[in-house]
């Protein structure tokens, strides 16, 4: 399962700059990142090609971080097909907690990330995959 | 248990007759008091023209306290009582946060003094067999000289080495097999780091026991220091405004320090209020010094934080004991009308496994209310990237601080590293309210 990079930061000035600093120095590749915003502070959320250095890369900075497992649903960019996503998994009763989308050029490729509760003692995965959708894999997440 | 005792009969006195001594002293102190244009001043005011105006002990909550700013204000000579001919020593605070602290001792002052020293060395069986090594700085400090004079007294080996020096002290200890230490826990730690580096070896030291004081520390401290020497250790207390060491002393069971009250009178008040409270709460310590007639102190304000125990010593000992001091009133917090400790704080946060080491706490002014602001970091260990488990820490210790402390603390949550270091309680306490 892919693994998402989540890191609390503080909401004032030069934060996020220390961690695009560290992560270049360490020549890590961004793929994708989204925040989630608490007024104070927040969580940088990253999908990055070496999930475990940058992490070992930004402790050593002194930042709290971990690695979350995430699904990454690959979907297609058409109407009505997050609906059916989220209706699949509504069904189950699983719960997301936090998301953010994309979509890749220039194949047109939508991708989902979610982060569900209690992923673990979830049927999520299957749950996507019988509602028609494929998640990516490591090596196609770390690199797409 | 033979429980040593210096002077018995006084230290095992039923309490109707401390408090009968207490009171005569109290009487001759005033006289000598009403001697000084302070205490004249200070004491018509209130009606108390010569001592006998007071004829219980109660009477003594009519005397307003005496202050550190009151001894400042009054240097150098303001509250000597007697003429400097009569003076034969004087001690003085260093003196470096502002005007020096002058405290003055007639011939009759400093004997009384002494004794009160070696009564507290008596009390925690060291006798004149013992070879006393005083570590304490010489000189203005009452510590060094105090303790000097009450070991000579009792007829100790007394090696007046001073301060300093680590390893003269360690050859002094093994030269002349060393029994007993007067130091501060801090130095005697620090020496224990430097002991095999410098050659020598618990197991061939002859220690047994330490006097430590002069600064506070932790009931693990005192334990660290008896595990690491193989010795008893013994609390002492005393402020040099009250003549220094020799005040209050623990005796052979290490359970809290006795305070020798034919020759002082504690309370313990409300910082805030300055009501006197019950035997048992814990409140700022006060003291009348009864037996300096060169300088009497009234309802000194120690700004110590301790409290009062009445309850009977093992030793048969009939003086109340003084709890360890836990704080200085000078780090106190009112907010919003509640009194509140830096320590207290410290303790709900350092419980809590997510929060980091360094913390902040910040009073400020929100309209006419004060609001406290608890920063504190995010241990990195513990994080587990959700952002619920941050909201939840929030709410954790807003909860467990509001049952500590009766206030609603805002609880910020910061990188770590990012907070001042444990350097001094100073950095780690903000107060913005007069500032603004």
């Amino acid at each position: 399962m892919g693994k998402q990079l989540n890191i609390f930061v503080e909401n004032r000035p030069g934060r996020l700059k220390s961690i695009t600093e560290s992560l270049n120095k360490c020549n890590i590749d961004i793929r994708a990142f989204a925040i989630q915003d608490r007024g104070d502070y927040g969580l940088m959320k990253l999908i990055v090609d070496k999930p475990k250095e940058a992490q070992l890369a930004l402790a050593d900075l002194g930042f709290a971080c971990a690695l979350k497992d995430i699904l990454a649903i690959k979907i297609d960019d058409k109407p009505g097909n997050l609906h059916r996503l989220t209706t699949a998994l509504a069904d189950n009763g699983i719960n997301i907690v936090d998301a953010y989308g994309f979509v890749l050029q220039p194949h047109q490729l939508g991708v989902c990330c979610l982060e569900i509760e209690n992923l673990k003692d979830t049927k999520a995965p299957e749950v996507v995959e019988e509602a028609g959708f494929a998640i990516l894999n490591d090596d196609e997440l770390y690199n797409m | 248990m033979e429980i040593p005792y210096f002077y018995r009969e006084i230290e095992t006195a039923p309490r109707a007759q401390i408090e009968k001594i207490q009171l005569q002293r109290l009487q001759e102190i005033i006289d000598c008091a009403l001697q000084t244009p302070f205490y004249k001043r200070r004491l018509t005011k209130v009606g108390i023209n010569c001592g006998k105006d007071l004829t219980t002990l109660e009477d003594l909550k009519k005397i307003p306290f005496t202050t550190k700013d009151d001894l400042r204000q009054n240097f150098p000579t303001g509250m000597l009582a007697t003429s400097m001919s009569n003076v034969v020593r004087i001690h003085s605070s260093s003196g470096t946060t502002g005007v020096p602290t002058v405290i003055y001792f007639t011939a009759d002052d400093l004997e009384k003094w002494t004794n009160l020293i070696t009564r507290s060395i008596v009390a925690t069986g060291a006798t004149k067999d013992d070879i006393f090594q005083n570590m304490m700085t010489y000189g203005l400090f009452t510590g060094g000289l105090g303790l000097h004079y009450g070991a000579e007294k009792l007829g100790m080996t007394v090696i007046p080495i001073g301060g300093g020096n680590t390893a003269r002290q360690l050859q002094f200890m093994q030269d002349f097999k060393t029994t007993v230490l007067h130091v501060t826990p801090s130095y005697l730690l620090h020496i224990h780091s430097k002991l095999e580096e410098l050659g020598f070896s618990v197991d061939k030291l002859s220690l047994k026991k330490a006097f430590i004081g002069s600064e506070p520390h932790s009931e693990r401290a005192r334990k660290k220091i008896e595990e690491l020497y193989h010795i008893d250790a013994y609390n002492s207390y005393g402020l040099s405004e009250m003549n220094g060491p020799g005040m209050a002393f623990e005796c052979v069971y290490k359970d809290n320090m006795h305070i020798w009250e034919d020759a002082y009178i504690p309370e313990v008040i409300d910082p805030a209020t300055g009501e006197v409270l019950p035997d048992g709460q814990e409140g700022e310590f006060i003291a009348t010094n009864l037996i300096r007639k060169a300088m009497p102190l009234l309802r000194y304000r120690t700004r110590d934080l301790t409290h009062l125990i009445a309850e009977p010593c093992r030793c048969g000992r009939t003086h109340r004991r003084l709890s360890r001091i836990v704080g200085r009133t000078d780090d106190m917090l009112i907010i919003n009308g509640v009194n509140v400790f830096p320590s207290q704080i410290e303790e709900v946060i350092m419980k809590i496994p997510e929060v980091g080491t360094n913390y902040l706490i910040q009073v400020e002014k929100a309209g006419a209310l004060d609001k406290l602001i608890v920063k504190v970091e995010i241990y990195s260990k513990m994080f587990l990237g959700e952002a619920k488990q941050l909201d939840m820490l929030k709410g954790k210790i807003r909860d467990r601080l509001r049952a500590s402390i009766t206030i609603n603390a805002n609880i910020e949550l910061h990188e770590p590293g990012t907070l001042p270091a444990s350097e001094g309680k100073a950095k780690r306490v903000v107060d913005i309210r007069t500032e603004m």
